[in-house]
């Protein structure tokens, strides 16, 4: 421990963080000898991230909203209502009123009428917690009872099936990914604006004069994310579509089919580049804005930062609006990755976004929490469901695992906490 | 004008005429049936420091929340260097340059000294972000002269030791060129060593002509600092004395009995 501890000091890297990617790498390992080799394929790492996505977006806007004290018990049933208002608008509404069917035009309308539906529940849900004052515990619990019936009530309990062409291909099927050549691309993106932000702030704080972390232990931390995103790349690319679908796409572009079949990478799947784009935005936001510093400042001390002249009840709001437009994007991934929708989507995503956010760090107490700890919690998350139903355990099971390694994470980071103190 | 107010300003005299830095006239304050603060006036003159007496549930606190905007007075005015402002909320204290250091609620903990410094009042890039270099900087440098060993500039508040975490709170008010600071009871979470540290600090300011409302349980606290004490008792004031003209035990009677000291006038 000492000499792990001395490094990861020198590192400057949040240990918490350090201990979430040594647990993930375990289980990882754990379920592939468990499996004889099926958990740590392209296959299943493709499917894992793709699972991961809908509770992922979540868990972006949780984290904020866990951070400034308040709770949103509402998220799946919102997600639930807002995916049937959006199937019945791209396979009903559009098709049948505004656009001829399979109008490219269906997709952008509808996931944006998604928004803005998700922005009013989100602004609603804000209005009755931070300016009338109700618990949110109380909104958002009744929330998840009122939205859930209303989803129900879209299209009187009816599946809503198949959606928009274009739109499922958000949910990133077969084909909704951004394929081999882009991904690369997109990963080499990626690493040099990891390598720009650090070598950045590296001359700025050199310029004023402050202490910067051993050049070393710069070069360590850069090098280990960009590491991490280029096997994700690499992962992602070595999955490839099934041979028939590769076929059938060939045969749609006209492509000659090679001797020995036809072998095209799936690359990187939509919802994972949704998951990865939103994670930067906030993040920036959370840590680089003034909102993110009222929204740290709050879970922190309330009173302090009202003392400051922060208006504490303007931010929640802004807090669940931003929840709200999350919850939105993840019923685009959601419903688009079933290929339909029905009154049940999302139950019982509440507990797993915010079991996510818990198992990343976010502190119940508030003030504390960050966007890439709860993306880590959910991929934790979906992994252990995810190798349970490959080692063929049933959802009982899945449960109490799930249930127990949340417990257990909160206890450890208390634990930690405490050891930090003294 | 000017020169003989700050020549005087160790010994402040209301009599000669000059602006008060702060005068809060007839301040009342009711919570549902309760006179939590029933019709005082105080006032506070550049490079001053004014003790504010009194049990607990006096009203000392409540009349002070009114100044730094935490609180709406029922009735009353308040009149910085001669004119009269709202203080409707914080924001308008800050604008006013009136600082407020608390015993223990000031800080967001899970903040480091830099994001506490300039809470609500960050300095910003073009681009709208914040910009961290230019607050680390003036971080540096007030802490700097305030607080020399200081190094913790990226550990949460909460991770400091008391002395450190009320020089965090006074560094807003040396960055921000308060000119009226407040501060409940500055000291009480500290140790004797810190208490000093605090104590040159007050000083220190006092002596740049910032005036400073001192509220505090600990009598000697006061003596040792500051010019004039103003003791209330259930909501009312019982006076105002200079500390040179009485004895502490003066004072203490003021505090017990809410009488002022036979043979003495008020200051």
């Amino acid at each position: 421990m000492g000499a792990i501890g001395r490094l990861v000091a020198r590192l400057e890297v949040d240990p918490r963080l350090f201990g979430m990617i040594g647990a993930l790498i375990i289980i990882w390992v754990g379920f592939d000898i468990a499996s004889d080799g099926l958990f740590l394929t392209p296959r299943n790492l493709y499917n894992l991230s793709l699972q991961t996505a809908e509770v992922a977006i979540m868990a972006i806007g949780m984290v904020m909203v866990i951070v400034t004290r308040q709770i949103d018990l509402s998220v799946g049933s919102v997600l639930g209502v807002l995916a049937m208002l959006m199937a019945v608008m791209q396979s009903r509404m559009l098709p049948d009123h505004i656009f001829p069917y399979e109008s490219p035009w269906i997709w952008p309308v509808t996931v944006g009428f998604g928004i803005v539906c998700g922005i009013v529940v989100g602004a609603f849900n804000g209005y009755l917690i931070g300016y009338l004052g109700i618990p949110a515990f109380v909104v958002t619990l009744g929330g998840l009872l009122v939205w859930r019936g209303a989803a129900w009530w879209v299209t009187t309990g009816q599946t809503v099936s198949p959606l928009d062409e274009r739109f499922e291909l958000l949910g990133g099927g077969v084909q909704g990914t951004i394929g081999g050549t882009a991904s690369w691309i997109a990963g080499a993106i990626g690493i040099a604006a990891l390598v720009f932000s650090a070598l950045r702030a590296r001359v700025k704080r050199a310029a004023y004069g402050f202490p910067v972390r051993p050049i070393w232990a710069e070069s360590i931390v850069v090098g280990i994310q960009c590491l991490v995103l280029l096997a994700f790349v690499t992962v992602m690319n070595a999955y490839e579509m099934p041979e028939l679908a590769a076929e059938r796409l060939a045969q749609a572009r006209g492509l000659p089919i090679p001797e020995g079949g036809i072998h095209i990478a799936e690359g990187i799947p939509i919802p994972v580049l949704i998951v990865l784009g939103a994670a930067a935005i906030f993040s920036v936001l959370l840590l680089r804005s003034r909102f993110g510093r009222y929204v740290y400042a709050i879970g922190g001390n309330p009173e302090a930062a009202n003392l400051a002249g922060i208006d504490n009840r303007r931010m929640i709001f802004w807090v669940f609006v931003a929840m709200g437009f999350l919850t939105a994007i993840s019923a685009v991934v959601a419903s688009a990755r079933l290929q339909s929708a029905d009154n049940a989507i999302g139950t019982g995503d509440e507990l797993r976004v915010i079991a996510a956010a818990v198992i990343g760090g976010t502190s119940l107490m508030g003030g504390i929490g960050t966007i890439s700890g709860a993306i880590l919690g959910a991929v934790v998350i979906q992994s252990l469901q995810s190798g349970m139903t490959l080692l063929g355990a049933d959802s009982s099971i899945q449960n109490i695992a799930t249930g127990i390694v949340l417990v257990l994470a909160v206890y450890l980071d208390s634990v930690y906490q405490r050891r930090r103190r003294i | 004008m000017m020169t003989t107010a700050s020549v005087s300003a160790a010994a402040p005299a209301p009599a000669t005429g000059r602006t008060p830095l702060v005068e809060m006239r007839n301040i009342s304050v009711s919570f549902g049936g309760v006179r939590a603060v029933d019709d005082v006036t105080i006032d506070l003159f550049p490079g001053e420091v004014v003790g504010l007496l009194g049990h607990n549930g006096a009203g000392k606190s409540t009349l002070i929340k009114v100044l730094s905007g935490a609180y709406h007075a029922d009735s009353g005015e308040i009149w910085i260097e001669g004119n009269k402002v709202t203080i409707a909320n914080a924001r308008d204290a800050l604008h006013n340059r009136i600082e407020t250091i608390y015993q223990n609620l000031a800080l967001a903990d899970n903040l480091d000294a830099c994001a506490n410094l300039f809470l609500g009042r960050e300095e910003l890039l073009g681009s709208g972000l914040l910009d961290e270099s230019k607050m680390e900087d003036a971080t540096r440098k007030v802490m700097g002269r305030l607080n020399p060993n200081f190094k913790k500039f990226h550990a949460p508040v909460a991770a400091l030791s008391g002395g450190q975490r009320q020089s965090v709170a006074i560094a807003r008010t040396v960055h921000f060129n308060a000119r009226i600071l407040i501060m409940d009871e500055p000291t009480a979470a500290l140790g004797v060593a810190e208490t000093k540290v605090i104590h040159d600090l007050i000083r220190q300011l006092k002596k740049e002509g910032i005036g400073i409302f001192l509220i505090s349980h600990d009598i000697h606290d006061v003596f040792d600092l500051a010019d004039r004490v103003t003791v209330m008792k259930n909501g009312k004031l019982v006076g105002t004395v200079r500390t040179q003209d009485v004895t502490q035990d003066e004072v203490l009677g003021m505090i017990i009995l809410g009488k002022m000291p036979e043979a003495k006038t008020a200051a």
